[in-house]
């Protein structure tokens, strides 16, 4: 993982408070979520307190601090969406992993973020899982679809 | 490649006369596609349509054309029908109109192509034909531009979305793109561009409304160098797509209305803000840049005018409030998006201390039409007070949803009725709302007024971005309004005191009038009743004092559903009863004796153990004990439930 | 440019580029704030200071508004009212409901708010969004659930400590202000100067209190109590307790704290003495020994720790000697401890200083003696004032006393040291003395009194020339690095990180206003100058307790390792 995060500074120069963001950006995306080794060398790099990067990168939702599951699952929750029932499938969703919006289960097999509005309102609720899209989702599918995800996964 | 390349600059991009000599007409026929000698299917291929099934209705596509040893082109254009048709293939027969078919998934991919290549064309999923000037038409088959949807819109900045390859420059220079850039950098001066904009009447998209061409001037005039211009498609509003679409559509059109309004302000250095998670949009948009700057319109001393101008595309990490201009400018600084104190206004002192432009995707698609037309042109459009057309994402429970574009000035009434569709599986209007999240509601009786700035405002509304959300009778404004409280809660950035503490305390408020509490009795009645008035003065004080749009403008919903739906939420905390029957907390169901058998199923279901009865008799609800939660609703197999 | 602008329907004047807020203020209309300090750009976030604009559709923050010609502003209508005080009831919607048991009560600018504003009953009610409490550090004490997010202690940490340690962390109502990592100040790159606690409107921010430890010690009588002062102590407790100063206030408060219950009341400055004529030896060893970096001093706890974390390379440069106060610890636990026939472990020591990283250096390891330290209590001045009220001593009638020996008298030099520039003045003094130069004039240091965060001055003496560097604030660290990168050379650095020295510590009155801190440092400067004893190597009580005490002079090995002290790299997130 540090060669990841090396690799990424290599492509970037000193003192550039500007690419604080982009920076972050692209350790998320490579390495899953942001470690504090990663802040502690962005710090050096960019030569920003540590404490305002940690408090830059709690401020949006994009960052992690630890990794997401192996499936990750997106729900739209935008207002069509919701309107169309996407508050029932959130919250079966939160019933059947047991976690919250933006954590990862403790076998690290599934997490889920809310995000808005994907622009696909007259099918909603839909749901992203790894690339693939699920439309028009109905609350009591869900136990199913966790439970086919997890033999995807096992296998 | 590189022969093309000079070609298109030397011939078309630097001519500097409005009418092209004939030969290089005719080879950009060819690039437009308006001769084709094999036929070509084009696959609408925006994240709306991947969503619908548009990636596998291609691979299916380019299958069928391997097996069947068929020469065709394939094109992915970006979105311009409704989504309710994607994936929406369009093919061209060599020499005649185009066929426009709708939800062509991919198992009905080789029965079509089978069907039209014979020429025997299929009714089912066609929509019409789509003609041009010197193609010989369908008999028997309607035009799609005779199709509400598309016969009330007027497509200006549209105009691209949907009729060509977005990965293409080549194709936007020979539909006539670029070359009001390079003309406007080499026969105009910065004040002559901020003039024709200002003259043309354009007024600021993003739901602000100020003259766009005034604001150019203000930054314009600031003294400095390296001036910087934003292109805000932060757009994150729970219901607003435009941004994304345009961009995933027609990126060069945005491309050159930015580097047009970066010439007119005096920028050299220009951003595009994308919201995060378009992926699509900004892979598009990307790659526009690059190609643009291989053609060199972007770099130094773009074909000698002088000008310098560089793109950049910053991905926001995740934030609602960084759509405000203070915070959109301190997210690129590297800081938390928490908004600043205005004065100093961007203009004055923006991005990294600079005079900055923040201006909105739409208000940028405009700028290219209107330096090419002429301000008259625009003018002619639209009211006195609002020049032009707006673009809306429909969406909310319309029948049709997807981005439309009319005339200002259109009555809302058309758009609702006409190109929306009214409301979806026969339901009944109950409320539009423009503007997303801060939006009011405007209900039947005021959809006479039009869409312009200063109608709407008379009206206690607003234009907003361009989001169009149609509430029917299924949905509760109770809840919508504590879903969009919790959404601005959640996105507060935390900095002032009436916006943080006030949405919390307003949601907090609104969750008890729509959920049931352990015990129910007159003095939580009163005390309900007690913080609905709490949240008026919350409100009236969260608008008067808040640093920032997001606070000022969150209460706006509720202060709007109370004033036009009373009667809704005085059924809510006095009645107990949700007309809707959406807040499952104050709803409660029943067993009809006749349709029950008696299989228990329900009563194993049910979480609070509220239904009784003895196998193969009738069993009934506590109602009482139940919580409104419909899973003995959802697991009948005999509909024997139902909201009491 | 001057003209008038219309407030309260009275006609008033304003200067072009000034803020509403300046314009009334001149004018004896006060606006409330809870985020705005003085010498710091506005920020808007409590909003509390808007007022009405004619013609504007919303409330304008008179912080950064400036005025114009045209404005008619009202400043206390209905409508602003209504604002004010629905804003201060959210904001105790979210707070905790314990004002009695609160640091701050009775001196808390929400509760002063609240009760301006009429609040008198609880209409705004609702969950409260738990934070967390950190009492990790020795030093300062965090309580969140107190907080209400101005930002102050955040823009101190960063523009006028430079140690950016704490920011904003999350968003919206889950907001709280945090170290990297959200780690418990103990680990985190916090130096302890108490900048924070001093602009801190609330409880959220506090020096953590010894004051339940030394009322319990008090009341045992088979321990030896016993406490020191630093010389600035008496001004700032007769300012707290809002009491006339006057010369003999210094023993006016020994008589105090026997009075309270303490067997042995020594005065720290006779440690200063110390601490100043060792370093003056030193520099005059480093000269002639060739060393070209200068010698850093040690008095300030929250520079060393800063040098510690940011600037490890520099640790051997900073001089070895322990700081007044820890001297005198030392002494109280070995020597004198012995010399009465007090067993160490029988013996309580206190310390009251204007300083909150003390409390910290109390608990630095080479501070202790077999695993304890010898300084049992860090009080500030805060907190001995709450306990001379507790006490019911009425200052003004307690009579005066002598402090015990052997430390029961300081040279002016100590006391100057208090100040920024002090220290060096001071060693100045000693240099000279030690050379055999001629008495100094002190219009000579008027350079190093004050002006700007970086100030110099050289003194030349039997044809040496000694450059000193006077850094009074960390923000003019850069300054010094620039120009030893440049090759500037200099003997001593004196760096202190309170801006204006420890009249501006941590441990006194919060919202100083500027010319209360100015007023410290003129009394020192007076109190100083009429002093008989000006040179810290010429104390006598310091020159008979040398006399008096075999091995204990600067030479003796025994009594250098009591005053000396050694610095570690310290690993944290910076």
């Amino acid at each position: 993982m540090e060669s990841v995060i090396d690799e990424i500074f290599g492509r970037y120069k000193q003192g550039r408070k500007e690419d604080l963001i982009p920076i972050l950006q692209e350790i998320q995306e490579k390495a899953g979520h942001i470690s504090e080794y990663s802040i502690v060398r962005l710090g050096s790099l960019l030569g920003i307190s540590t404490t305002k990067i940690y408090g830059l990168a709690t401020f949006y939702d994009q960052f992690r601090f630890f990794p997401a599951g192996k499936v990750h699952l997106r729900v739209c929750h935008g207002t069509s969406c919701f309107m169309n029932g996407s508050g029932p499938v959130l919250a079966s969703l939160k019933e059947e992993l047991g976690i919250e919006p933006g954590q990862t289960t403790r076998d690290g097999r599934f997490s889920y973020e809310v995000v808005t509005c994907m622009g696909s309102c007259s099918i909603g609720p839909v749901i992203e899982v790894n690339g693939e899209y699920h439309t028009g989702v109905k609350s009591d599918q869900i136990p199913a679809m966790i439970k086919r995800l997890k033999h995807l996964i096992d296998n | 490649m590189e022969a093309r390349r000079k070609y298109l600059i030397d011939k078309v991009l630097l001519t500097a006369s409005d009418v092209l000599p004939s030969e290089v007409e005719r080879e950009l026929q060819l690039i437009r596609r308006e001769r084709v000698s094999i036929p070509v299917i084009y696959i609408s291929s925006g994240t709306s349509s991947l969503i619908a099934g548009a990636g596998k209705t291609e691979a299916a596509v380019r299958a069928y054309l391997t097996e069947m040893e068929t020469t065709s082109d394939v094109v992915g254009t970006g979105c311009s029908g409704p989504a309710n048709f994607e994936p929406l293939v369009c093919i061209q027969l060599p020499g005649k109109n185009k066929l426009v078919f709708r939800n062509i998934t991919e198992e009905k991919v080789d029965a079509l192509l089978n069907a039209v290549f014979h020429n025997d064309i299929p009714d089912e999923d066609l929509v019409g034909q789509s003609g041009s000037k010197g193609f010989e038409t369908w008999h028997g088959i309607p035009f799609i531009d005779d199709h509400p949807y598309f016969a009330l819109q007027k497509r200006v900045i549209l105009s691209n979305c949907g009729c060509y390859d977005p990965s293409s420059i080549e194709e936007y220079i020979a539909r006539g793109g670029y070359r009001t850039f390079v003309k406007s950098i080499r026969h105009y001066t910065p004040d002559e561009v901020c003039e024709i904009i200002e003259k043309s009447g354009l007024r600021g998209r993003s739901g602000g409304g100020f003259l766009t061409g005034l604001k150019w001037k203000y930054a314009l005039n600031t003294s400095g160098s390296g001036k910087y211009l934003i292109c805000n498609a932060k757009e994150s509003d729970p219901g607003g797509y435009t941004d994304r679409t345009i961009m995933e559509s027609d990126p060069h059109r945005l491309i050159e209305g930015i580097s047009i309004a970066a010439y007119a302000t005096g920028a050299s250095t220009a951003f595009i803000y994308i919201r995060s998670g378009s992926d699509k949009a900004t892979e598009t948009v990307r790659r526009a840049v690059s190609q643009a700057r291989d053609l060199g319109l972007l770099g130094h001393n773009i074909y000698s005018s002088g000008f310098n101008l560089e793109i950049h595309i910053a991905i926001d990490a995740g934030a609602f409030v960084c759509g405000e201009e203070t915070a959109l400018i301190r997210s690129l600084e590297g800081r938390r998006g928490m908004p600043e104190l205005k004065p100093p206004y961007p203009t004055t002192s923006g991005l990294f201390g600079k005079p900055t432009v923040i201006n909105n995707v739409e208000t940028l698609m405009n700028v290219p039409l209107i330096m090419k037309n002429g301000p008259e042109w625009f003018g002619s459009m639209g009211t006195e007070g609002s020049s032009g057309t707006k673009v809306f994402a429909l969406a909310g429970r319309s029948r049709f949803t997807g981005i439309v574009e009319v005339e200002m000035g259109t009555p809302l009434k058309t758009i609702v009725e006409g190109i929306a569709g009214g409301v979806r599986d026969g339901k009944e209007f109950k409320a539009l709302q423009l503007g997303g999240s801060t939006g009011t509601f405007i209900t039947a009786g005021y959809l006479g007024t039009g869409v312009c700035f200063d109608e709407l405002r008379e009206i206690g509304s607003g234009l907003g971005a361009g989001s169009f959300i149609i509430i029917d009778e299924t949905t509760c404004m109770v809840d919508l309004v504590r879903y969009y409280m919790d959404f601005m809660h959640r996105e507060s950035c935390g900095k002032c005191i009436p916006c943080r503490e006030g949405t919390g305390r307003m949601l907090e408020i609104l969750d008890h009038v729509v959920k049931r509490p352990a015990s129910d009795d007159a003095g939580t009645t009163l005390e309900r009743f007690k913080g609905v008035m709490q949240l008026e003065t919350i409100a009236s004080v969260m608008k008067d004092t808040s640093l920032c749009g997001l606070g000022q403008n969150a209460p706006n919903p509720f202060l709007s559903a109370m004033n036009s739906f009373r009667e809704e939420f005085e059924e809510h905390i006095f009645d107990r009863k949700c007309r809707s029957n959406v807040c499952r907390g104050l709803r409660t169901f029943t067993i009809d004796v006749e349709k029950c058998t008696g299989c228990t199923a329900c009563a194993s279901k049910c979480p609070v153990n509220a239904i009784y009865g003895t196998r193969l008799q009738p069993f009934f609800i506590v109602e009482d004990k139940c919580i409104g939660c419909g899973a003995c609703h959802d697991v009948c197999k005999f509909s024997a439930i139902s909201v009491k | 440019m001057q003209f008038t602008i219309e407030v309260n329907n009275r006609k008033i004047n304003a200067e072009k580029g000034e803020t509403i807020q300046s314009a009334l203020n001149r004018n004896g209309i006060l606006i409330p704030t809870l985020c705005r300090m003085r010498d710091f750009t506005p920020t808007g976030a409590c909003r509390m200071c808007v007022v009405e604009v004619e013609g504007r559709d919303r409330l304008v923050t008179a912080c950064s508004q400036p005025v114009e010609e045209w404005m008619k502003i009202k400043t206390h209508s209905p409508r602003v009212i209504k604002a004010r005080k629905t804003i201060v009831e959210l904001l105790l919607s979210n707070h905790p409901d314990d004002c009695l048991y609160c640091d701050r009560n009775l001196n808390c600018e929400l509760q002063k708010l609240s009760e301006e504003l009429n609040i008198t009953e609880r209409r705004i009610k609702g969950r409260k969004v738990k934070m967390r409490l950190d009492q990790s550090s020795p030093a300062i004490v965090r309580e969140l659930s107190k907080c209400i997010l101005c930002g102050r202690c955040v823009r101190v940490c960063e523009e006028l400590v430079t140690a950016t340690t704490l920011d904003f962390l999350n968003r919206g109502r889950r907001t709280h202000i945090g170290t990297a990592m959200d780690r418990d100040f103990n680990f985190s790159s916090c130096i302890n100067c108490g900048q924070c606690v001093l602009v801190c409107p609330t409880g959220a921010l506090h020096e953590k209190h010894n004051i339940s430890e030394v009322l319990e010690y008090l009341s045992k009588n088979d321990v030896t109590r016993v406490i020191q002062y630093a010389p600035a102590v008496p001004y700032a407790l007769a300012e707290s307790l809002g009491v006339r100063y006057s010369k003999e206030f210094d023993r006016v408060l020994n008589s105090v704290l026997r009075k309270m219950g303490f067997d042995l009341v020594f005065n720290s400055g006779f440690a200063t003495d110390i601490y100043i004529d060792e370093l003056a030896r030193s520099l005059l060893e480093r000269r002639d020994a060739g060393t070209v970096a200068p010698v850093y001093l040690s008095a300030c706890p929250a520079w060393v720790k800063y040098a510690e974390q940011h600037m490890p390379g520099l640790l051997g440069d900073i001089t070895p000697l322990k700081s007044a106060q820890q001297i005198a610890g030392s002494l109280i636990k070995t020597h004198i401890a012995e010399k009465r026939n007090i067993r160490p472990e029988k013996l309580f020591s206190v310390s009251v200083t204007p300083c909150i990283a003390m409390k910290f250096e109390a608990r630095r390891d080479g501070m202790t003696r077999k695993g304890v330290s010898d300084i049992d209590a860090v009080l500030t001045v805060m907190e001995l004032s709450r306990l001379v009220r507790l006490f019911g001593i009425d200052i003004t009638n307690v009579g005066e006393e002598a402090a015990d020996v052997p430390m029961d008298m300081r040279s002016s030099s100590a006391l100057l040291a208090d100040v920024s520039g002090g220290y060096t003045e001071a060693v100045c003094r000693s240099l000279n003395h030690i050379i055999g130069g001629k008495e100094l004039d002190r219009s000579v240091f008027r350079k190093v009194r004050s002006g700007s965060g970086f100030r110099e001055v050289t003194l030349s003496v039997q044809g040496r020339e000694f450059s000193f560097a006077v850094v009074d604030g960390l923000t003019s660290l850069s300054r010094l690095n620039a120009l030893l990168s440049s090759g500037r050379k200099f003997d001593m650095v004196e760096v202190m990180v309170c801006p204006g020295g420890c009249v501006n510590g941590g441990g006194l009155s919060f919202s100083s206003t500027r010319e209360m801190i100015r007023n410290r440092s003129k009394f020192i400067y007076q109190t100083e100058e009429a002093e008989a004893v000006a040179i810290a190597s010429k104390s006598p009580a310091l020159l008979s307790f040398y006399e008096k005490t075999e091995g204990f002079d600067s030479k003796g090995s025994e009594y250098r390792s009591l005053i000396l002290t050694h610095y570690n790299r310290r690993d944290v997130l910076l």
